[in-house]
């Protein structure tokens, strides 16, 4: 239980309903207990000197009791299971505050898949520690203590019979419960397996058509189902017992009962009323001895859960904010000195030397690996780069606060990725809170207009209150992009870049989105990562990286004149554009 | 969020729909039956443990006879064994049963997408059509092995305990069914109310996957634009909604279960009350009054699982909708009765006034005449839309044109089979898509091709396919097949690899 003293805290906020929701438990289990004992005095008293007053009496008493007994349940349950609600929400809003800590290298680490398991599937095992776990248990302990006491009370004897076979469905439960756990989740895991291979098949339906591979792929999804069946197989012969098992034994202890206590009855040793109350009690501690072996299983499923969770709130930030200096106003002013980086073992860049002053345009070439995306990644420290090699308006990047930095950066992304709401507050993702309504549309219509975004938003009939993605429109790649672009323009950044971010979009607006961006450079300092020489030969300086040195750099005509792998890129590519116009 | 507002749970019910879905049942007609019998004897059986202890009482203990107890009980005791047996083969068969019927209906279904033509596939999302395959194949299951079988069991568990209620004492068993009508209330409004809050809880959480999903996928974005405090901020409303949808279902549980505590015991106090007075009167042995007190607990079970079952009714019914549904929906590109027949395929290619569009009068084509000799490339080139990919699938025979003929070798593709058309060529697709497994499966694709011709297609004989501006087309042999492809693949695998 290391792992689940973790919640301690969550609990320890929730002191007052976690006592109250005890005690109300408490009083439910005294009342529960109670009503069998005036079943069982008016049982007796059948016998002997019952009157129709004393009847009325017994049977207002069973239900009085049972509805006060039922006010204590009602409020045990909302109490308890509603903290662990409450306690859920915490935890979770703490672990996806977290998630918004960790830096890029932990979601290359780690699959999207995975990490929202565990923010959902495990949290509900944690949950269920929480709620049913604590509410069950306590639940269990007080049913056991108050009808054993009763029992025993009857006679010791018969408790010590009838109670065999109880401790039995316990173990059984617990047992059994374990493996047809873990039999169920190889179900589970198979039907995901399933589910991923028909999501695979039909996604690539071209190509299987195109391959006509269609025997293929009913062929894989029959043996995938095979296998499924087989492992059902195994899960239902287990469950199929399970269940049958319980009633067999419960019905044991009903069993010994009626011989045993019966024989009891007629020596006398016990009354005919005890004879039903015990049994009344008996049925009692069914549930609590099925509970108890599951409860058991909750907090083991809770604890590995809880690992899981752990691990991602155990991860580190990485990147520390606490050396910084104070805030002032970034000019734009980019130097690498000396930057040589690595991810892990792996060297992407070497010594580095780059001064781009505030306001002007630096274009980065390359193949595909040759680190670019890297290069301009460190900027706004999305990978953390050595001390002093990374500096912005002459100081080392770790000295300005995170805030400040990356508010002074806009940023398009290689690959596009917006958010499933409009198109207008997709635009306006990284225009600071506060700001008024009407300087958000100012800078949102700016920042399309730039981007050549603006033409297709009047095209859309509900114009930015078009929905993007998920339940919204599809947009093209082109679209997408110059989404991309007006984002991070309507941030107003200092330093601006694009990260091979016009790749998508055809050449024709790839020049009216320059022409616009030059005005809108204007004073801003811009890298443009691109393989294009149509993006870049108009930029201050290109610099062409190869396996993360730089090997060129210069204006366009200087780079062509030299003959290196720039002018064969630009020889290339205007081959291609002649094609493309013939 | 999407898979409930698709449910069209109204209209659900129907007899058509039920007689179609019996149909899968036919071919384990003997399970189902031996299944159903075995439930009905369950049923008996369920009865027997407080008549055994009214005659008890009544026969052997009130009357000091200690020695006939344990007749009473070895009979007992064969009947939990019994039960027992009967309830594991019950559970056993059945579900078993289920698991078959639902591979027969995944094959089915999996096997009709795999014949519809792929213009399907742009107006069903991928993500629906799996669900029929796997959640609307489990709910129809749900109907089979907790459903329909099993509500028969509840109906005569309830009928024999009236039953035997009403022979033991007719006037006590009328009072004591006088709280059936407030069960039946009682677990109608939990229904309801449990189900409803259920949806209601079930759309947040759908809300909160989609947020991580979205936030998990789009992390950087979030950090490069500050956005962590808004973004956490949004995700602990949807949190909160979560949260708030959960107490309102934790209301019904903790309303419920203490009334039907409460209902349990108003039908022991009548028992007592009037139950009582026979039992004084002289009209009634103790012995029933203890066995009439132990069958009204067993009342709200069968009654609880009843509604229980109507819901999985409900869901099954919608499910089975969706499914025939899909399964109805005919192929509209299919194998002409007697296909023509190409011997060789030499490979000349001709749009001959193809005109085309995928929703009518939205043009994509407007007539395209143009042919290629066998051996030749060609290049496609145009802006982002202008209908490059379209040609090639219309020459797959991905869609049929609306106005012209595409022929090949001077036949109509429309006159040969779609699968031995598609073999012949050789595509190399825009959208490249990676199947999951090693680099040569993916070349391979389930062809029997050699190590030596995967490598060398693997290694791909010019630059990378996706950098050229456009698709390109061309006729290629049989054994070259993995050659166009896996250039193509194996780039975007190296691609995909530099991207990480």
């Amino acid at each position: 239980m290391i792992q689940l003293r973790r919640l301690l805290p969550y609990l320890r906020r929730r002191r007052g309903p976690l006592g109250l929701g005890l005690l109300a438990l408490l009083l439910t289990t005294i009342f529960s207990v109670a009503s069998p004992w005036v079943l069982r005095r008016a049982i007796d008293d059948l016998g002997v000197e019952l009157t129709r007053g004393k009847l009325w009496h017994y049977s207002a008493a069973i239900v009085g009791l049972v509805v006060i007994e039922g006010i204590f349940r009602y409020w045990m349950r909302m109490v308890l299971i509603g903290l662990s609600r409450d306690a859920e929400y915490e935890l979770r809003n703490d672990l996806f505050q977290h998630l918004t800590r960790l830096p890029p290298r932990y979601y290359q680490d780690h699959r999207t898949g995975d990490l929202m398991s565990r923010a959902t599937n495990d949290m509900v095992a944690v949950r269920q520690v929480l709620g049913p776990g604590i509410m069950y248990t306590a639940n269990t302990l007080a049913t056991f203590v108050g009808t054993v006491t009763l029992m025993y009370a009857i006679s010791p004897l018969l408790l010590g019979l009838a109670l065999l076979p109880l401790v039995v469905v316990s173990i059984l439960v617990r047992v059994v419960g374990r493996r047809i756990h873990d039999r169920y989740e190889a179900v589970q895991a198979q039907l995901s397996d399933i589910t991923a291979l028909v999501q695979e098949s039909l996604s690539g339906i071209r190509v299987v058509r195109s391959y006509a591979q269609e025997p293929h792929e009913i062929a894989r999804f029959e043996a995938a189902n095979q296998e499924f069946l087989r492992r059902n197989e195994r899960l239902i012969r287990l469950f199929g017992s399970l269940y049958p098992g319980i009633q067999l034994l419960m019905g044991s202890g009903g069993l010994l009962l009626l011989w045993l206590g019966g024989t009891m009855v007629v020596s006398r040793s016990i009354t005919l009323g005890d004879f039903v109350a015990f049994g009344v009690y008996l049925a009692m501690l069914v549930w609590p001895m099925i509970a108890l072996g599951w409860v058991v299983n909750l907090f083991e499923r809770g604890e590995a859960s809880m690992g899981r969770i752990g691990e991602i709130l155990d991860a580190s930030a990485a990147i520390d904010d606490r050396v910084a200096g104070a805030a002032a106003e970034v000019r734009g002013e980019v130097e690498f000195r000396g930057l040589s980086f690595a991810y892990g073992d792996t060297p992407v860049l070497h010594d580095i030397e780059l001064v781009v002053p505030a306001g002007s345009t630096v274009a980065i070439v390359g193949p595909t690996g040759s680190g670019k995306s890297t290069l301009v990644s460190l900027l706004p420290r999305l990978h953390e780069a050595p001390p002093g090699s990374v500096r912005v308006d002459g100081r080392d990047v770790r000295e300005i606060p995170l805030a400040t930095l990356r508010g002074a950066i806009g940023f398009v992304p290689q690959e596009t990725f917006l958010f499933s709401d409009s198109l207008g507050a997709n635009v306006a993702f990284g225009v600071a809170p506060g700001t008024t309504e009407a300087a958000v549309h100012d800078k949102t219509a700016w920042a399309a207009e730039v981007a050549q975004l603006a033409k297709d938003v009047r095209d859309f009939p509900r114009g930015f209150e078009t929905r993007v993605g998920e339940r919204g429109i599809t947009l093209s790649g082109g679209q997408k992009q110059r989404t991309a672009l007006a984002r991070a323009l309507a941030v107003d950044p200092r330093i601006l870049v694009l990260d091979d971010a016009l790749a998508s979009v055809d050449t024709e607006t790839e020049e009216a989105i320059l022409s616009g961006l030059r005005e809108a450079r204007a004073g801003r300092t811009t890298f443009l990562v691109s393989h294009r020489v149509s993006t870049v030969k108009d930029a201050d300086l290109i610099v062409v990286l190869r396996d993360g040195r730089i090997v060129e750099r210069g204006r366009h005509q200087e780079l062509v004149a030299r003959g290196g792998f720039y002018a064969d890129l630009s020889r290339r590519q205007l081959l291609e554009q002649e094609m493309e116009r013939a | 969020m999407s898979e409930l507002e698709e449910d069209p749970l109204e209209k659900s019910y129907d007899s058509k729909l039920l007689l179609r879905l019996l149909r899968y049942l036919r071919p384990y007609s003997g399970a189902v039956a031996v299944s159903f019998v075995l439930i009905v004897l369950m049923a008996g059986l369920d009865l027997v443990g407080p008549y055994l202890t009214k005659v008890a009482i009544d026969d052997h203990i009130t009357k000091g006879d200690a020695k006939g107890l344990l007749n009473i009980a070895a009979l007992y005791a064969a009947t939990l064994v019994l039960a027992f047996g009967v309830r594991f083969g019950q559970v056993f068969i059945l579900q078993l049963t289920g698991q078959k019927i639902m591979l027969d209906m995944r094959r089915e279904l999996f096997g009709h997408i795999q014949k519809l033509h792929v213009g399907y596939f742009d107006k069903h999302p991928v993500g629906r059509l799996i669900t029929r395959v796997t959640g609307d194949v489990e709910a129809v299951n749900e109907l089979f092995t907790s459903g329909v079988v099993t509500v028969f069991g509840d109906l005569f568990t309830l009928t024999g305990i009236m039953g035997v209620m009403l022979a033991m004492n007719f006037r006590l068993a009328l009072v004591t069914f006088a709280v059936l009508p407030l069960f039946f209330l009682v677990t109608d409004w939990f229904r309801r109310g449990a189900r409803e809050s259920f949806r209601e809880v079930r759309v947040w959480i759908a809300r909160i996957n989609a947020f991580l999903q979205e936030n998990i996928t789009g992390m950087a974005v979030v950090q490069l634009f500050r956005r962590e405090g808004r973004n956490a901020a949004a995700f602990a409303e949807v949190n909160r909604g979560h949260a708030d949808a959960n107490m309102r279902s934790i209301f019904y549980y903790a309303v419920f279960y203490p009334a039907i505590d409460v209902l349990a015991a108003v039908a022991i106090a009548m028992i007592l009350l009037y139950g009582g007075g026979r039992v004084l009167a002289g009209g009634l042995s103790l012995g029933a009054l203890v066995a009439f007190i132990q069958y009204s607990e067993r009342f709200w079970r069968p009654i609880s699982d009843l509604s229980e079952k109507f819901n999985i009714l409900q869901a099954a019914m919608a499910s089975s909708e969706r499914i025939f549904v899909l399964l109805d929906s005919k192929p509209e590109i299919v194998a002409p009765e007697r296909p023509a027949l190409l011997p060789e395929v030499r490979g000349r290619v001709a749009f001959e006034n193809v005109s085309f569009a995928y929703t009518p009068g939205e043009w994509v084509l407007r007539d395209i005449d143009f042919a290629v000799e066998p051996g030749r490339s060609i290049a496609l080139v145009g802006a982002t839309g202008a209908g490059k990919t379209s040609i090639i699938s219309l020459l797959m025979r991905f869609y049929d044109v609306q106005q012209g003929r595409v022929t090949l070798d001077g036949v109509e593709i429309r006159q040969l089979d779609p699968t031995r058309l598609r073999s012949s060529l050789a595509l190399v697709l825009q959208d490249v898509h990676l199947f999951s497994g090693t680099i040569a499966s993916n070349i391979r694709l389930g062809s029997p091709i050699s190590d030596e011709r995967v490598q060398a297609a693997a290694r791909g004989p010019r630059p990378p396919l996706h950098r050229r501006p456009a698709g390109r087309l061309r006729r290629r042999g049989e054994g070259a097949r993995g050659d166009a492809l896996g250039g193509t693949k194996a780039t975007a695998l190296v691609r995909a690899r530099a991207g990480a």
